[in-house]
């Protein structure tokens, strides 16, 4: 599997990012922003976690007009499997990729923490290892999470299965986190090629490290 | 010519911020005249226009595009100059 993992002024995951799909097996080339084509063979785009311009404006609100942007809306529109980690989830939300908006933590601080998260529908190439209701331990480290989205557009996301994630406490209770919405972690789009999450599964892929729960999320993207 | 480009989170959006420095300004003794705070941004763009209604057709394209991202927020222009 080919990963073109994306790389803006700010962006600091994509090291992280390449690392653990690369323990997954994959090739992964990381992909410089002023760049106008996908590598050829491309199978997935990540947009990895970082500061994209410096969060400067919005989260995310410079990140989507670079000119790698227009060849991922191209790919994604064609079918193409997009993930958006963090501040990757937010510059998909800019670019109207993703439904919804990210306001700053309810809290006001920056979280930096290991969070429970629980899968809410697995029926997607994301989360298909794992079941639904499997509590997963991962990182979460963002000042912007609080994700928003109109009544309609909520109505929307539960219709079609597009919630995904959502923060919950060790038992699997949900859990207010940052004041995200009915405490979403992460969504897809309608077609179910497009995902985003705040929290960071690649940070979650070594034992020695603390934990390995990510490594179930990301193989889903495996054949 | 100039614009004054106001953004903040539209009514019935929460604003965590607006709530937090209400409340810092009841416990600074300014609770009697205090009856709702929103924070937003300001951003000022030099324009090298002199037509005010072209400016401000222009301005709003950028609002839209980019100044403010309409899914929570409203903008305000005020064309000066």
């Amino acid at each position: 599997m080919n990963v073109s993992v994306l790389q803006f002024p700010g962006t600091n995951c994509e090291y992280d990012t390449k690392y653990a799909f690369e323990k997954l097996g994959a090739t992964v080339n990381i992909v410089w922003h002023k760049d106008y084509e996908l590598p050829k063979d491309t199978d997935l785009v990540v947009i990895p976690g970082g500061f994209s311009y410096g969060d400067y404006l919005r989260s995310g609100a410079i990140a989507r007009f670079a000119n790698i942007m227009t060849a991922v809306q191209e790919f994604a529109s064609k079918g193409g499997k997009v993930l958006g980690i963090c501040n990757g989830f937010q510059i998909l939300l800019e670019a109207g990729l993703l439904p919804g908006a990210m306001k700053r933590n309810n809290t006001l601080h920056f979280i930096s923490k290991y969070h429970h998260l629980k899968v809410i529908n697995n029926d997607n190439v994301f989360l298909k290892e794992l079941n639904n209701g499997d509590i997963l331990n991962i990182p979460v480290a963002h000042h912007d999470g609080n994700y928003y989205i109109d009544d309609e557009g909520l109505k929307e996301l539960e219709k079609n299965g597009q919630i995904l994630l959502k923060y919950c406490d060790e038992k699997g209770n949900e859990k207010s986190m940052n004041g995200s919405l009915e405490h979403i972690a992460g969504i897809c789009n309608k077609e179910k090629n497009v995902f985003g999450l705040m929290p960071h599964p690649e940070r979650a892929i070594e034992t020695l490290l603390g934990c390995d729960d990510g490594v179930k999320m990301l193989q889903g993207f495996f054949k | 010519m100039k614009a004054i480009v106001n953004v903040a989170l539209k009514q019935g959006v929460l604003d965590d911020q607006g709530k937090a420095t209400h409340h810092a300004l009841d416990t600074l003794g300014f609770k009697q005249i205090v009856k709702e705070v929103r924070v937003g941004k300001q951003i000022i763009i030099e324009l090298t226009s002199n037509n005010k209604e072209e400016a401000y057709e222009e301005v709003k394209k950028m609002c839209e595009k980019l100044l403010a991202n309409t899914v929570i927020e409203d903008y305000n222009i005020e064309i000066i100059g």
